[in-house]
């Protein structure tokens, strides 16, 4: 049984740093295209995938670390990503991100 | 005596309120009283029998600074001298002042200034001295530009302000000198403790910094310049300031003080020689002047020359001499001034060329300048005051003690020809003064008034003067044993004893005198033929002008050097700030050996921090060259993901949590604002500016680091984190260690950080609503 887990430990170790590895290759590329995107919803997307590149990397980190005090994290990144998503293309779209009240 | 000094503060306090009803009542007779109750009070302290009296009264005793009043022989001349004149000046203003004049603030600063000048020749204490000779300074300053509607009043005003205060300043540092030394604040004290100053290491600047107070006090060359500009004041104003009183406070201070400088050699040298080159320069611009003020000015000058030489001189008839001279000073001198102040009054110019003639028009007012100007020439008459004292003054130059080698022993052989130099012009301008003014050809029509004579209350004040000379002049010991004694023997130290005779035969004195007479003369009556001398020397060459261009300067390059680095560009501030910080931080790093790296306790690198790292300084580096605000913003916003990420590999959830939202938020109010700002633009800088932040940037950066890694390797205490991980859930009741140290262990913090965020919000707020109503 202990041989088992210190076994499993190890696998999920080494498949932990293979998708660290991963998902910082998608990150590079995904930097390349925000630091020269011609546009800039070029740069919105790429932010917006690196946002979740790095919730992945926050989970992957948390199974690293052996904790569950990222879940918040995650969750928290998830939620602000679309929220700042959002309020770029409707700045992108519009000009403006709140509209005023049509009075 | 605290009262006496008091008093003319207190009535000035009420002189406003009586000026109410000047056109009733002129307000100078509340100002006249109260000078005539201190003479009152101070005269029965004259007699034979003189002791000292101190007195003391309590003002801050936790610094030793105690109204402490030291009434000797010395201080009792010039309390007689500042309340006699004072009284014979205020009188003389009533008629002197018209009734439309602004009374109330004439008399208010009147006040002051007399109340100051008791309090600079009565005060122990050197702070309370000190207090009460900034306040002659200043009352001096207002009532040279009385008449402030004038430019040259203002100029004058401000001229002697600059140049008394800057000296004033320079008294303070030799007080504070003296009183650290001495242990002491009491002069007494002080001259008590003469050897430890004497051979105290900072003599020197004592010595220099109190010199030059009283230097630019009394108008010693070079310092006369603001006393010819002062002469823009109200003429009592000259009678009373600028000839009997405050420019005699210099001399009073170096009075005081020449018991315990006067040991010195150098004190010898420096107030001997300045003061007779005052003296002779001053006679020999006297000459030059047109005006009846700035002659007496100019005269002024000379005589104080006259009197700080002989107290440089140092010998026991010298000091005698010069105490001597100073209470006669004061009585011809201010007698002259009003009589100018007449002439002025009653033919409207003071322009010597103008007038002329003035004998059978003002036959009082000639005959109270004839025995002023003889008095002040010095002319042999038994019935003349002046003449004692210039003979003193000979005798005095020609009975030098000190050293015969070195420049000590140069100066003494040539003071007693400078000396006479001196008196033979003081002779030409007094001659000048009385017969250019009263005699030779009347031109009546050229005046602008028909002149009259004064009417009485103008002329009683110089006639007791006058009679004061005149007294003086046939009845010398008369105030000898009760008066002029004491006054000298507090200044020497000792007892000194002197008789004042006529005539003492024909001994070398007298004939220097006979010749300052005969040449004189000649001189006088050749004028005309030696002005042109005056288009040589002092030529072009004014202290006015280098006085003016300092100023002018002064101005012009402090705003050549402020505007040198404030341009009003924010990014040279910035660059000045860092550069500061870097060089002071750097240099001090270095030289006190605080850069130091060790790299035996650190942790593992491993390959996520190493990429986040490298994500970070790529997307900073695109921040910084980036040229689109957007793009900028949208980079900067993968900056502050990496660090949130960071803060997840370090164990950091709270920390990482804050992070992410604060980073959006952050990039949702630059999009706000984006729509209002211009487009970010190629900043045309030139190569030198560029290069310099590249630098400044690079240097920043570099000494941050060093400073973390030294910090870093310098640990000198263990952390007490290990207190709120043992305690976080025992006494804090929590498991999450950082929320408990945010509301439990430090507290506070939080409290303000939050209030913080309160007044950040209130004034975003407030700075969109009233943005708006502008608009509208």
């Amino acid at each position: 049984m202990e041989q088992t887990l210190e076994v499993t430990r190890a696998f999920v170790n080494i498949a932990a740093v293979i998708s660290i590895i991963g998902v910082s290759i998608s990150v590079l590329l995904l930097l390349y295209r925000v630091l020269f995107g011609p546009s800039n919803p070029d740069r919105i997307l790429a932010v917006d995938g690196l946002g979740v590149n790095v919730m992945g990397l926050a989970g992957i980190l948390a199974i690293l670390l052996v904790t569950n005090q990222l879940n918040d994290v995650i969750l928290l990144i998830g939620i602000l990503l679309f929220i700042g998503t959002i309020a770029l293309a409707k700045f992108i779209e519009k000009g403006v991100i709140i509209d005023r009240d049509m009075d | 005596m605290l009262l006496a000094v008091l008093l003319p503060f207190i009535i000035a306090i009420f002189i406003p309120l009586l000026s109410k009803w000047k056109n009733e009542f002129h307000t100078g007779f509340v100002a006249t009283a109260v000078p005539v109750v201190i003479f009152i009070y101070f005269v029965q302290f004259l007699g034979a029998g003189f002791e000292p009296v101190t007195q003391e009264y309590s003002w801050v005793p936790s610094l030793d600074m105690n109204l402490v009043f030291h009434l000797d022989g010395l201080s009792l001349l010039f309390v007689l001298l500042i309340s006699g004149i004072g009284s014979l000046v205020a009188f003389y203003s009533i008629y002197y002042l018209h009734k439309s004049e602004q009374l109330g603030h004439f008399y208010v600063y009147f006040l002051l200034f007399m109340g100051s000048m008791l309090g600079v020749v009565l005060s122990d204490n050197v702070f309370v001295l000190y207090t009460f000779w900034e306040f002659t300074s200043l009352s001096s300053f207002l009532l040279i530009g009385f008449w402030n509607y004038r430019e040259a009043s203002r100029y004058g005003a401000l001229k002697s302000m600059l140049i008394t205060v800057f000296g004033g300043l320079s008294l303070l540092g030799g007080l504070v000198f003296l009183s650290v030394i001495t242990n002491t604040t009491s002069i007494q004290e002080m001259l008590s403790q003469q050897e430890l100053i004497l051979n105290h290491e900072f003599f020197p600047l004592i010595l220099g910094f109190i010199l030059l107070g009283a230097f630019t006090k009394s108008a010693q060359f070079p310092f006369h310049i603001w006393l010819p500009d002062a002469m823009e004041a109200p003429t009592p104003v000259s009678a009373y300031l600028h000839s009997a009183t405050m420019v005699k406070a210099g001399i009073f201070l170096v009075a005081r003080f020449s018991p315990m400088l006067s040991s010195s050699e150098w004190f010898f040298i420096i107030v001997s020689t300045v003061g007779i080159a005052t003296l002779c320069w001053g006679s020999y611009m006297a000459v030059r002047q047109t005006d009846l003020k700035a002659i007496l000015a100019f005269s002024t000058i000379s005589q104080l020359g006259m009197i700080m030489a002989m107290l440089g001189f140092g010998t026991e008839i010298a000091i005698f001499a010069a105490v001597f001279h100073i209470l006669n000073h004061a009585t011809f001198k201010g007698s002259l001034f009003m009589v100018a102040g007449i002439v002025d009054h009653e033919t409207g110019t003071r322009d010597i060329r103008k007038l002329g003639g003035l004998m059978t028009f003002l036959p009082i007012t000639a005959t109270l300048a004839i025995f002023g100007t003889f008095s002040m020439a010095g002319v042999p008459l038994p019935f003349l005051n002046g003449f004692y004292s210039k003979e003193f003054f000979f005798d005095a130059s020609l009975h030098l003690e000190s050293a015969t080698s070195g420049l000590a022993g140069v100066l003494q052989t040539l003071i007693p020809y400078l000396a006479v130099f001196g008196s033979i012009f003081t002779f030409v301008y007094s001659m000048y003064f009385f017969f250019g003014t009263f005699r030779g050809q009347a031109d009546i029509k050229k005046l602008p008034k028909k002149p009259h004579e004064a009417p009485v209350g103008m002329l009683i004040s110089p006639i007791v003067l006058v009679a004061g000379v005149i007294i003086i002049g046939l009845f010398p010991s008369l105030i000898n044993k009760p008066f002029i004694e004491h006054a000298a023997s507090a200044v020497g130290g000792t007892t000194i004893t002197e008789d004042i005779y006529f005539w003492h035969g024909i001994i070398p004195p007298f004939i220097m005198s006979i010749a300052v007479l005969v040449f004189g003369t000649i001189l006088y009556l050749t004028r005309t033929k030696w002005q042109a001398v005056y288009r040589a020397v002092p030529g072009k060459l004014s202290l006015n002008k280098f006085y003016d261009g300092l100023v002018d300067r002064t101005e012009n390059y402090s705003v050549i050097v402020t505007n040198g680095y404030m341009n009003g560009s924010l990014g040279r501030y910035v660059r000045l700030i860092l550069s500061a910080i870097l060089i002071v931080t750097f240099s001090v790093m270095a030289f006190t050996g605080g850069f130091s790296m060790e790299f035996n306790n650190l942790s593992e690198v491993t390959i996520p921090e190493s990429i986040i790292a490298a994500l970070m300084i790529v997307a900073a580096v695109g921040a910084s060259i980036a040229n689109k605000r957007i793009a900028a913003i949208l980079i900067l916003g993968v900056v502050g993901y990496g660090l949130a990420m960071l803060f997840v590999l370090y164990r950091a959830p709270d920390l990482a949590l804050t992070q992410f939202i604060i980073e959006t938020v952050t990039v949702a109010l630059f999009l706000l604002v984006f729509r209002h700002l211009p487009d970010l633009e190629v900043r045309k800088d030139s190569v030198l500016t560029n290069s310099l932040n590249l630098v400044l940037s690079i240097g920043f950066g570099l000494l941050l680091t060093m400073i973390a890694i030294s910090a870093h390797s310098n640990k000198l205490f263990n952390s007490i984190s290990s207190y709120f991980v043992d305690n976080s859930y025992k006494l804090g009741g929590g498991d999450n260690i950082v929320n408990v140290i945010l509301v439990d262990f430090r507290g506070l913090d939080t409290l303000f950080e939050i209030a913080v965020l309160g007044i950040a919000a209130m004034a975003i707020y407030s700075l969109i609503r009233l943005g708006r109503k502008k608009e509208e």
